[in-house]
């Protein structure tokens, strides 16, 4: 039997959890320094991950997944955030958590037989495009349109920072068919690699995050045949804010897997460093920041449990989710500031970890909503004017 | 005037600074930090204008300026946005000349302070070992009397413009049975035989100053390359790290002042809801404490500077002054980075590079955690 650590976790998912981590272990730590230095990890690792069923944990079975269970793929979000590599998390992460979701939920099943069933098993990999240069933050100022002309939609315009976009072979991507229409006329189209009008342009250089592909996406009179449209015209808006939700969980779970990691890294240093006669670790102000560092991840990790709980139970999650997307984020930013802290002159080079847990952290607090926007989410839902 | 403390000749000193940052090492800042690297030139360049020794004497190829004059230099030269080049001039200019002014003699100061101050020649200091950081006192690098000669052998790590310098000034025990009264300074020249740089050492920020790890093994240095008194080395670089975290301090509120000013522009020129971001409510406070606090750790500065200048040695201000300097440094930093939203994230804009440069100061020259000690103790505790 094996102990089951929290409340929110049956003991099917302790099995799992030790399943992905040995996995991780064997599989992708011991790549991770070099994947870095590439600035890529190989397409074979969504492959792999798929033949063993850990990119369908949330679908069932007739698309190749194992059953509707979020917290399972919560305990791989947990478990992949170990590999120490925000980046490989990242990329994993943009096509598990961003790029099928929606066509999953919202796909008619032509489409999940063509685009979900290989995604699941890692041979086609997803991308999400919303993101645009005067589009971030505003998502209501999307400028990429797309014009019905017959059978097809016409697309022109650009998207910016697209995890995966550089060698996704789908981009689920969100235009405007309503220009005038606000938020409310925001479509997904569902856009194949090699669709002729659309390119690639290059992996743009990140301050973290390095084997992971971010894009810069053009379309110019890119025609896409109409049943490539993803649910209802006009709807992309509650699309992509339904799809918010398990990707701000996702992001917060991941925060929170990797703050423990640089917890642990600055442990280790902390005992074995020894600066006026005794390990750093036995002075009062370092111990009392690890103890610092332990509570603030435990509260995250606590809060973050509580909204996933939440969403499992198909409750309003909204607030509890952006509360625990801000505080994980934060939380993971200074854990691993304290961590590079502890390492010393240490932690500022590059041939020590801690210095990429900082610079991979960094990205929380922005991507996938900033924390200030969480903060106008929050503020809405409860002064409600 | 810009403040109580500078007069027109400062005034000036910096308008001649500000030009020289713009036109001749501003342009050159994407290449050199691809290239971890800022060519040789930089040094004979500003020694030749004369920026290295605006606060030395003339003698020895200074300026004759007072404190005051560093701080305009510093403050300038963060403009450049390339954090690891005013690193490297805080060696050259504040770290190895005051303990040559202070303690060397006429002929060493000729030898190595008016090279320095000049450009002619770089400079290192070396305390830092791989396990004596913090713990200053329990350097292990040793230097035995032999005949006319000094014996070194140990290493040295973290030694900013390592690879290159022409000479170290360097810290090593001479009587181990002492305690802090058992370490010297000495001077080695490259290419003393014994003496080596075992590794060029990469950095996550700072990437354009060289950071070394330097190997002595049987080096042997003429008797007359120990500086001051044999066995005042302890002293000698308490002393020094005074003048170093002092001017560090200015370095670090300049770098904030540059991410400020960096995010200032931004938010003044993104749009997002159908305004630019800087009218938001949120964003407009954030910038407005970057701002204060900038000014407060600057003013605690000056007051600090001036107190050096009345000849006082105010260890505690000056330990406040890099605490302060330091933290703001790095919240500012990450502000303005996040201001910047995804953008912040990319290489293409500065904002990262300086988000990831300032977070040394927080460590070198005496981490928060010292210059805390330091604090408490001198509150008696």
């Amino acid at each position: 039997m094996v102990a089951v650590a929290r409340w929110l976790f049956q003991e099917e998912h302790e099995i799992l959890r030790k399943s992905i981590r040995s996995f991780v272990q064997k599989e992708i730590v011991p790549h991770v320094e070099e994947w870095e230095e590439k600035g890529e990890f190989p397409a074979e690792l969504f492959l792999r991950l798929g033949e063993l069923g850990f990119l369908g944990l949330k679908y069932t079975e007739e698309y190749g997944g194992s059953g509707e269970d979020y917290v399972a793929d919560a305990v791989f979000v947990e478990e992949m955030a170990r590999c120490g590599s925000g980046g490989v998390h990242a990329g994993i992460g943009a096509h598990a958590h961003l790029a099928t979701p929606p066509v999953y939920k919202f796909g008619s099943e032509e489409q999940k037989q063509r685009f979900l069933v290989p995604a699941i098993r890692g041979e086609k990999i997803g991308a999400l495009g919303i993101t645009e240069p005067n589009a971030g933050s505003d998502v209501s100022a999307l400028a990429t349109t797309a014009v019905k002309n017959g059978s097809h939609y016409v697309v022109n315009g650009s998207k910016i920072f697209i995890t995966n976009g550089v060698r996704a072979d789908f981009i689920v991507l969100a235009v405007k068919t309503s220009p005038r229409a606000g938020h409310k006329g925001i479509s997904f189209l569902l856009v194949e690699k090699g669709t002729p009008g659309f390119t690639v342009g290059r992996s743009l250089a990140k301050l973290g995050w390095h084997p992971s592909d971010t894009g810069e996406l053009f379309f110019e009179n890119c025609f896409v045949p109409e049943e490539n449209l993803l649910g209802e015209e006009n709807q992309g808006f509650y699309y992509i804010m339904q799809n918010f939700q398990w990707e701000r969980l996702v992001l917060a779970l991941g925060a929170v897997s990797a703050a423990e990691l640089a917890l642990e890294e600055a442990l280790r240093y902390a005992r074995q460093r020894v600066q006026f006669g005794k390990p750093i670790g036995k002075f009062q102000v370092i111990r009392h920041k690890l103890a610092d560092m332990a509570t603030v991840i435990e509260t995250a990790r606590c809060l973050t449990y509580h909204a996933l709980s939440k969403f499992v139970r198909g409750e309003d999650a909204v607030t509890e989710v952006s509360m625990a997307k801000i505080v994980a984020c934060e939380v993971h930013n200074q854990v691993a500031d304290e961590a590079l802290q502890i390492h010393g002159g240490y932690g500022y080079m590059m041939e020590f970890p801690v210095q990429r847990y900082w610079r991979d952290a960094r990205i929380g607090t922005i991507g996938g909503g900033t924390t200030e926007v969480m903060k106008e989410i929050i503020a809405r839902r409860i002064i409600k004017d | 005037m810009a403040h109580y403390f500078f007069s027109e000749e400062h005034e000036a000193v910096r308008r001649t600074l500000r030009r020289f940052v713009e036109k001749e090492l501003a342009p050159h800042a994407e290449e050199w930090e691809k290239a971890e690297y800022f060519p040789d030139w930089v040094f004979r360049r500003m020694g030749e204008l004369g920026f290295l020794g605006l606060r030395y004497p003339e003698e020895y190829g200074g300026q004759g300026g007072d404190l005051f004059m560093s701080i305009v230099f510093f403050e300038e030269l963060a403009r450049s946005g390339i954090g690891g080049l005013p690193l490297a001039m805080l060696v050259q200019t504040e770290m190895v000349p005051p303990p040559i002014l202070q303690f060397g003699t006429e002929e060493q100061k000729q030898k190595y302070l008016a090279p320095t101050l000049k450009g002619e020649k770089i400079a290192c200091l070396g305390i830092t070992e791989p396990n004596a950081g913090s713990d200053v006192a329990s350097i292990q690098t040793r230097a035995v009397r032999e005949g006319d000669r000094w014996i070194i052998n140990g290493r040295k790590i973290f030694i900013t413009n390592g690879v290159r310098a022409d000479f170290i000034l360097l810290v090593a025990k001479t009587e181990p049975s002492k305690g802090h009264q058992g370490f010297s300074l000495f001077f080695v020249d490259k290419r003393t035989p014994g003496f080596t740089v075992s590794r060029k050492l990469k950095k996550v920020g700072m990437a354009c100053s060289d950071t070394a790890e330097l190997l002595f093994e049987d080096c042997r240095v003429p008797a007359e390359n120990l500086l001051g008194e044999e066995n005042k080395g302890f002293y000698q670089i308490m002393w020094e790290l005074q003048g170093e975290r002092l001017f560090g301090a200015v370095g670090a509120v300049a770098g904030a002042q540059h991410a400020f000013e960096r995010a200032l522009a931004y938010a003044r020129q993104r749009i997002q809801f159908g305004r630019p971001i800087c009218e938001f409510q949120v964003i407009a406070h954030k910038l407005v404490d970057m701002a204060t606090e900038i000014e407060a750790a600057r003013q605690l500065i000056y007051a600090t500077t001036w107190k050096v200048a009345q000849g006082e040695y105010p260890v505690k201000e000056i330990s406040m002054c890099k605490l302060v300097a330091a933290q703001v440094s790095c919240r500012v930093a990450d502000a303005a980075l996040q201001i910047h939203g995804g953008y912040g994230y990319m290489m293409e804009y500065p904002v990262q590079r300086t988000w990831r440069d300032v977070r040394l100061n927080r460590i070198g020259g005496g981490t928060d955690e010292i210059m805390k000690e330091i604090i408490a103790r001198s509150l008696g505790i």
